[in-house]
């Protein structure tokens, strides 16, 4: 498995340089609004990986793994991660990507990022009534959210209204 | 903006290595049960490495408590170590000159690889990955992986991102034409 975890990480750290996204001013003009890279590689990156990972799933083959919807820690994560992101000028998995091409400012965010690492499991313990603050709605996904308002009106529906 | 020399080796169209990105994530949920995501390996390297160097200072024992999994070294840790290799090797492999360069407008702003501009670095990836960490995704986990399986969580997270680094961009870096 951790063999499985290496290769896969080579090949996405080599995706990662081929498409030019281990570029500090590639990551800068996408938020900048100059430059869409980043938005026309991860937006094929979902159209190909969500065809590929629902028909695993229709087969059988995997299952979703899906992370759960904690209010705070979702939205308060996410408005942290931007405002260090656009400090960085990259992502972690560019980041590490731009280690590879020896980039200075990349080693020193990702001294940066374990040591973020660190300081949260130093907090973690502060940090749960955060995390759960607005309401934990579980490891939800859209379709399913969808699929159980179609069952529940067909339902409704089939007692007569 | 985008330097125009020819390189050799394989397309860098983004919409060829999106492709590859899919195609490289579906294979991830087929062979490893899980998809492509970086940063709850710094996670669990942080809990690993408090628990031998620093317990005390760490509060490690109260986090593993906490937490319903033990940290392990896994294959997400090896995929964060797989991915500067692979990195360097494409960048080799096409005989890129190796090149220390950044964002004009952040060196405008930083510097270049100054002191300044290495502890801004250090600061914004701490930043990034403490939210990271709250949010339990980034860009890959969230914004790739998460969005391929329309979960709920991060189709809050990533447009929340990208508005809000958007918003950060403008406000460091300014318009910046160019």
């Amino acid at each position: 498995m951790r063999l499985l975890g290496l290769m896969t990480g080579m090949a996405f750290g080599s995706l990662l340089q081929r498409g030019k996204l281990a570029r500090q001013d590639v990551i800068i003009d996408q938020f900048a609004l100059r430059d869409a890279r980043v938005v026309k590689t991860m937006g094929t990156a979902v159209a190909v990986g969500a065809a590929g990972i629902h028909a695993l799933v229709a087969m059988g083959l995997t299952k979703k793994d899906v992370k759960p919807m904690k209010v705070g820690g979702v939205a308060g994560g996410a408005v942290l991660f931007g405002a260090g992101l656009a400090l960085f000028g990259y992502c972690p998995g560019t980041s590490l990507a731009a280690l590879g091409e020896g980039r200075r400012d990349a080693m020193a965010g990702v001294l940066g990022m374990l040591f973020g690492a660190t300081a949260f499991v130093r907090l973690y313990p502060a940090l749960v009534p955060l995390i759960d603050a607005g309401g934990d709605f579980g490891k939800l996904t859209v379709r399913r959210r969808l699929l159980e308002r179609s069952q529940a009106s067909n339902h409704e529906l089939a007692r007569g209204s | 903006m985008m330097s125009a020399q020819t390189r050799s080796g394989p397309s860098r169209s983004p919409y060829v290595v999106g492709a590859g990105l899919g195609i490289l994530n579906t294979l991830a949920f087929l062979t490893a049960k899980r998809g492509l995501g970086v940063t709850s390996a710094f996670e669990s390297t942080a809990a690993l490495a408090g628990r031998k160097v620093a317990p005390d200072l760490t509060q490690v024992n109260s986090y593993l408590k906490a937490r319903d999994e033990a940290p392990k070294i896994d294959w997400e840790t090896l995929l964060a170590v797989g991915l500067p290799i692979g990195s360097f090797l494409a960048a080799r492999a096409s005989s890129e000159p190796w090149s220390d360069d950044t964002s004009p407008q952040r060196a405008q702003r930083f510097g270049a690889n100054g002191g300044t501009s290495l502890a801004v670095s250090f600061l914004g990836g701490a930043l990034m990955m403490f939210g990271a960490r709250l949010a339990k995704g980034c860009t890959s986990g969230h914004g790739i992986t998460g969005t391929s399986q329309l979960a709920l969580s991060s189709l809050v997270f990533t447009p929340l991102m990208f508005v809000t680094a958007g918003i950060a961009v403008r406000a460091l870096y300014g318009r910046g034409e160019s």
